[in-house]
């Protein structure tokens, strides 16, 4: 089975502060690192491998600046077996629709492709399009938000999806798109010998000409959405805190809040 | 340096260096004269450009045409969603916008109901203010199915031409929209929480948050149609019922082949409860590491139940197998607005800030006063949630008359 996880390098939210002065983004350093949906998205990959068996392959795929080779090498250091990275100044400005026309063209490219897994979105954007993008681009089913495996077979997958008002078992025939949430599984470790071969692999680099990318629709030419203005969302002001006797305090808080949940339930 | 999507107007850059810190991917450093920006690391995302204090910072159109002069686009779309017979709260508040946005168009508008049997919910989508209602009534169609349901919308986008089609940032919507977007090549903003008309160009204006909140983007399609957009639950106001208010059916006639689907459903397992669909919840009480074990989540659900809200966690608690996953608010959870949000025995790491810093009232209850919760907060109280949850379920259940 060949099976293709795409993942995408994001800054680390973790690092990003509001400067409260120009209430602006600061950041300390730049520190990237793997989007985190990914990671269950490469642990999902792994275990589709491991259900297949047989010669089973797991290529992790990206596209980014050419420092997003590091993700790729990270993820080979957890068990998969190869990565590419598409990388092309023709990418710069893509919007999700954009996006998912490169990675389509690549999952072309390579061939033959059984499943390609995503996760269920990227901390930066938090669109979760991409994924389903791809799908369409390559007319293929897709089952999103997928939280556990069933059985996989040579021509379907079977797998449990979360939504929001239940869980819904779907069985697919393949080729399929698959995103998946955290109830997937942790996200194994770097084993010794994984980070030994992510020292020594090669990564692959495309450029949009290297997969047929028309030049209309890659990058912020292939993008029908534009961003118009970035604000920062207004500051909230310094909290109230009620003080004196736990239960003072919480007579305080219930008639600052009745008004509202009077109002909610109206 | 290489040349980098982002335009730096070298007559107005005064080299201040305020827009350097900025740049989530750190492309932009001072150079000689002005601010410079390496083209391999900008994304083109735009985070910088509000810091520049004159102005100079801007990432150039797209030159190529698209869609939008190929038909006369008109109706604002809503795509209703429903299960069993029952629309979701989340269509009332999407009929709420499309009416406000229908009205600074001078269009009307419209409302794709998909489904099998769902003829008698046509009158409640009127009623909310549909002037046309079009149905799509099949066996095939009876639950949500990614390409089929995809299908009927990509079919009646090519036979209506909507101007502008808005869905639920949900689950289902998500998925559902993004696989419509890119087979019309229509512009797609995900989980929008403010909608507008720009009066000069009439184009929509989609305000989303990234970056996990921590900024705001206001998005636009500007040469593709139909303009589409996810709209986060519980943001907008519902529209109300005007009863009696009728409007236009018109049933859509779907051919067999694009009813094609290579997914089918093996088994559906509800969770639907009182506590658990958070998403749509007007109210959570949420809890953390703070309450130190899973039995003290039903002081929680008592609280929940009293003030009527859903029961919320943060990730310490879900991966402490406190509380199930559906619960999980923040990061690689669910992404809430509600009216309150309660926070009890949560510090605040900033992956859960992003999945509820835009709720209305933040409640803080942590022992630690320098929790960052505390910064987020409307209001706060210092003490152990397990003292203080029970104090205002008593508090509230005296104060609604529920003793």
């Amino acid at each position: 089975m060949k099976i293709i996880v795409c993942i995408k390098q994001v800054p680390d939210t973790t690092d990003v502060k509001i400067n409260p002065e120009t209430n602006t983004l600061i950041r300390e350093g730049v520190v990237s690192i793997t989007n985190p949906y990914d990671m269950y998205a490469i642990e999902a990959a792994l275990q589709i491998k491991a259900l297949a068996g047989g010669d089973s392959t797991v290529t992790a795929l990206s596209m980014g600046p050419p420092q997003a080779e590091a993700i790729l090498r990270d993820a080979i250091s957890m068990g998969v077996d190869s990565g590419i990275l598409l990388s092309d100044r023709a990418f710069a400005g893509a919007d999700t629709w954009a996006t998912s026309y490169a990675l389509s063209k690549a999952i072309e490219h390579i061939g033959d492709v059984d499943l390609i897994v995503f996760g269920k979105q990227a901390a930066d954007g938090d669109t979760a399009q991409v994924g389903p993008g791809v799908a369409t681009h390559l007319d293929l089913p897709q089952i999103t938000y997928v939280r556990k495996l069933g059985e996989i077979t040579s021509e379907t997958i079977t797998a449990e999806r979360m939504l929001e008002d239940g869980n819904e078992t779907i069985k697919s025939q393949l080729p399929c798109v698959m995103t998946v949430v955290k109830e997937i599984g942790e996200p194994r470790l770097p084993s010794l010998r994984g980070k030994m071969a992510a020292k020594k692999a090669e990564i692959t680099v495309w450029k949009a000409e290297d997969i047929g990318c028309e030049p209309d629709k890659c990058g912020l030419n292939g993008s029908p959405t534009k961003v118009v203005k970035i604000f920062t969302p207004a500051a909230r002001g310094t909290g109230e805190i009620f003080t004196g006797e736990p239960h003072e305090a919480v007579n305080a808080l219930v008639e600052k809040l009745i008004p509202v949940i009077v109002g909610a339930s109206n | 340096m290489s040349d980098s999507l982002l335009k730096i107007d070298g007559d107005l850059c005064i080299a201040c260096g305020a827009c350097i810190s900025t740049c989530p991917f750190g492309a932009l450093s001072m150079g000689e004269r002005i601010v410079e920006c390496d083209g391999d690391l900008c994304t083109g995302c735009g985070a910088c450009i509000p810091s520049c204090p004159v102005s100079a910072l801007s990432i150039p159109e797209s030159t190529v045409e698209g869609t939008k002069s190929a038909a006369e686009w008109k109706d604002v779309f809503v795509v209703v969603e429903q299960s069993d017979g029952y629309i979701h709260s989340i269509t009332w508040e999407l009929l709420g916008e499309a009416k406000k946005l229908a009205a600074s168009l001078g269009v009307k508008v419209g409302s794709i109901l998909i489904g099998h049997d769902v003829s008698n919910l046509v009158s409640e989508l009127t009623e909310r203010g549909s002037d046309i209602v079009y149905v799509a009534d099949r066996e095939e169609l009876t639950y949500f199915q990614d390409e089929r349901y995809a299908a009927v919308i990509i079919e009646a986008i090519e036979k209506y031409h909507p101007q502008v089609i808005l869905c639920g940032a949900t689950a289902v919507g998500r998925s559902l929209v993004s696989r419509v977007a890119v087979n019309v090549k229509a512009g797609l903003t995900a989980d929008c929480t403010g909608l507008d008309i720009d009066p000069d160009t009439q184009n929509l204006l989609q305000t989303r948050p990234a970056f996990g909140g921590n900024i705001m983007a206001v998005i636009e399609t500007p040469n593709h149609r139909p303009q589409m957009a996810t709209v986060r639950p519980k943001v907008m106001k519902e529209a109300e019922i005007e009863p009696g208010r009728t409007g236009e059916t018109v049933m859509l006639e779907l051919a067999d082949a694009i009813l094609k689907a290579r997914t089918e459903r093996l088994s559906w397992e509800s969770t639907e409860g009182p506590t658990v669909n958070i998403s749509e919840a007007n109210i959570i009480v949420s809890g953390g590491r703070g309450m130190q074990k899973p039995e003290n989540f039903k002081l929680l659900e008592e609280l929940a139940e009293v003030i009527g809200g859903g029961v919320g966690a943060s990730r310490a608690a879900v991966d402490s197998d406190w509380i199930p996953y559906a619960h999980q608010v923040g990061q690689t959870g669910k992404t809430v607005c509600p009216s309150i949000y309660i926070a009890c025995g949560i510090s605040g790491q900033i992956q859960h800030l992003a999945g509820m810093s835009t709720s209305d009232i933040i409640v803080a209850i942590n022992k630690d006063p320098e929790a960052p919760i505390f910064g987020a907060a409307t209001y706060g109280i210092v003490g152990d949630a397990l003292t203080i949850v029970p104090l205002l379920t008593a508090a509230f259940r005296k104060r609604l008359g529920k003793d």
